[in-house]
């Protein structure tokens, strides 16, 4: 190496960071970007510009580049995959050594891979479909502060998913209205109530009378009802000193579970947040706002994949991961690919999921999903057969909108998911015999057959923008 | 928009978690969970207790989980032998999942007389 000598100038990024050759270490972090490039660059120029410019390159050769070792510690371009049923864009897979990243720091992570080159010129459009975590570094990351089994044994919750609803109206209601709702859904059946994403201290609720209010709330439908209750009091602050003020009051007032929005709050306060709630035995819940601007563009940004993963290793013990069925986006393969990645130990590589590679998790815990979002009674079964136990199925409009109000609604969704569990237990097909098994139910369940006649029209069905790539 | 005079009054109750919403389970429902439990590959346990102690973590264990028990009907005899020796208790089946080191399944069988 010390025989290289400096000449300045611009090369062209494949003599470096093209390697067709290179065989991935298992310590190397791997990524797969869709890349589009601008019309007449060659493919492996611009996935090798991909690789350089998330890792060590930049533009022009420096003379203090000779004072290290690039070739440890360069990004290598090693593959080039066509997309399936798209001539524009292609698959660049990329291998990065471990030692460009700090340990236990999502952050550093993604300044890396999603930093300056999303808005490199040579490139149209570029997207982060997903990143192999070597197993040294998730070994790195604390992870989610329970984990599925440990927020089971602690709510008492087995064999079934969990459920769930956010109060509405999301914004206006005074603290002890807003407390009033949360009682009658938790009375009613539910296990949790959920503050929305954007109530956090406003004039019209600041956060203290609110959470005063809930632990009221749910402490005596805990009592009257022989059952463990709780709120995700939602924590998302204007600053981290702010959030850990309201996350100790939560834990005073012996509340289980917190919530934060891990995108708009960043993932360093994420972080942080996992630590304390892992430290004080606090459930955390993680809502998804800005997602969609950053995931739901087919050919640009992060896939939701990727960031579910972050999420799992920055910490967070549920996490929203749409419906498929209800009013938000949501392909049902990819879902599930997702999902798997929240929750299983290793996950194969499986392209009709959208999982570009083997993932091991080791014994970091799972993440409950959360199904959330336009959703009511009649899509029970088809969401009990596709999330399974581990997941938290949350109805807002679909518990309070019921004509007799919350606790009436909640019951309504506790008794269909109940009668759902103990069919598929049986052996039933939960799908195809949907109707059957909840209007039996329904036959002892009043609250039931009111919300089944209620919700009966309500249907969404719309094109997903963002589908998997297949010819 | 119900009528006031139409509308349900929802009762808050005693649940008891998992299936704490469904009509009490007939003893053919009672055998067809415990078939599902161990089928999965699960341990059943029973455990019971008193009502007014029923909120706490963990409940009396009867005897002990019937580790590799495949007979339904062994698990059924246990459950009444339970509930027999302790009338006024609570007695609830639970589905031991040593791979997840958690619960497949735990619901009330037997209410007690409170």
């Amino acid at each position: 190496m010390s025989a290289n000598t400096y000449k300045a100038g611009v090369k062209e990024y494949r003599e470096k960071y093209w390697t067709p050759d290179y065989v991935p270490l298992d310590t190397d972090l791997l990524a797969c970007f869709k890349v589009t490039g601008q019309p007449g660059v060659p493919r492996e120029e611009v996935a090798a510009a991909v690789a350089a410019e998330s890792s060590t390159g930049t533009w022009s050769t420096v003379w203090s580049e000779l004072l290290t070792d690039l070739e440890y510690y360069k990004g290598r371009a090693y593959r080039i995959e066509d997309v399936p049923g798209d001539s524009e864009s292609f698959y660049a897979f990329v291998a990065y050594p471990i030692d460009l990243f700090e340990e236990g720091s999502i952050v550093n992570v993604l300044t890396s891979l999603v930093g300056n080159v999303f808005g490199f010129k040579a490139l149209k459009h570029l997207r982060l479909e997903d990143i192999r975590f070597p197993i040294a570094y998730i070994k790195t990351c604390m992870g989610p502060p329970s984990g599925i089994q440990v927020e089971r044994d602690k709510m008492n919750k087995y064999g079934r998913p969990l459920l769930g609803c956010t109060i509405k109206p999301k914004l206006g209601l005074s603290a002890k209205n807003y407390g009033r709702a949360v009682y009658e859904c938790l009375r009613g059946g539910l296990d949790f109530t959920k503050d929305d994403e954007n109530v956090n201290s406003q004039p019209f609720m600041r956060w203290q009378n609110r959470f005063e209010f809930v632990a009221e709330a749910v402490l005596k439908s805990q009592q009257e009802t022989g059952e463990r209750k709780g709120h995700y009091l939602n924590v998302t602050a204007p600053d981290p000193e702010q959030m850990y003020e309201r996350a100790e009051f939560a834990k005073e007032l012996g509340m289980p579970i917190i919530m934060h929005d891990f995108l708009t709050g960043g993932f360093t306060a994420n972080t942080g947040l996992a630590k304390w709630c892992r430290k004080n035995g606090l459930l955390l819940h993680i809502h998804r706002a800005m997602h969609a601007v950053i995931d739901r563009h087919p050919k640009h940004g992060i896939h939701f994949r990727v960031l579910a993963k972050c999420l799992r290793l920055s910490g967070g013990d549920h996490l929203h991961t749409g419906t498929v069925v209800g009013k938000l986006e949501g392909d049902r393969a990819s879902t599930l690919g997702f999902v798997d990645q929240l929750r299983e130990s290793f996950i194969p590589e499986d392209r009709a999921r959208g999982v570009f590679f083997d993932q091991d998790w080791g014994s970091m815990p799972g993440v409950f999903a959360v199904a959330s979002g336009g959703i009511h009674v009649w899509h029970m079964p088809a969401l009990v057969t596709i999330f399974g136990d581990d997941s938290v199925l949350q109805f807002g409009g679909g518990t309070q909108g019921h004509p007799w109000g919350n606790a009436a609604g909640a019951a309504a969704n506790r008794v269909a998911l109940e009668a759902c569990v103990k069919a598929r237990n049986q052996g039933r097909d939960l799908e195809r015999e949907a109707r059957e098994i909840l209007t039996e139910a329904a036959a002892s369940s009043p609250e039931l057959a009111m919300a089944m006649e209620t919700w009966k029209e309500i249907k969404f069905e719309f094109e997903t923008v963002d589908k998997l790539d297949a010819a | 928009m119900a009528n006031t005079y139409d509308m349900g009054d929802f009762q808050t109750a005693q649940t008891l978690e998992t299936f704490g919403f469904l009509p009490k389970l007939s003893q053919e429902e009672v055998h067809e969970q415990i078939a599902y439990i161990i089928a999965q590959g699960w341990t059943p346990a029973i455990e019971h207790e008193h009502p007014t102690r029923a909120f706490n973590h963990y409940w009396t264990m009867w005897k002990l989980p019937f580790f590799g028990e495949q007979d339904l009907g062994r698990v059924v005899a246990e459950l009444e032998a339970c509930r027999r020796s302790y009338p006024d208790h609570h007695v609830r089946l639970i589905g031991y999942d040593n791979y997840t080191q958690g619960q497949g399944s735990n619901f009330v069988v037997f209410e007690g007389r409170s």
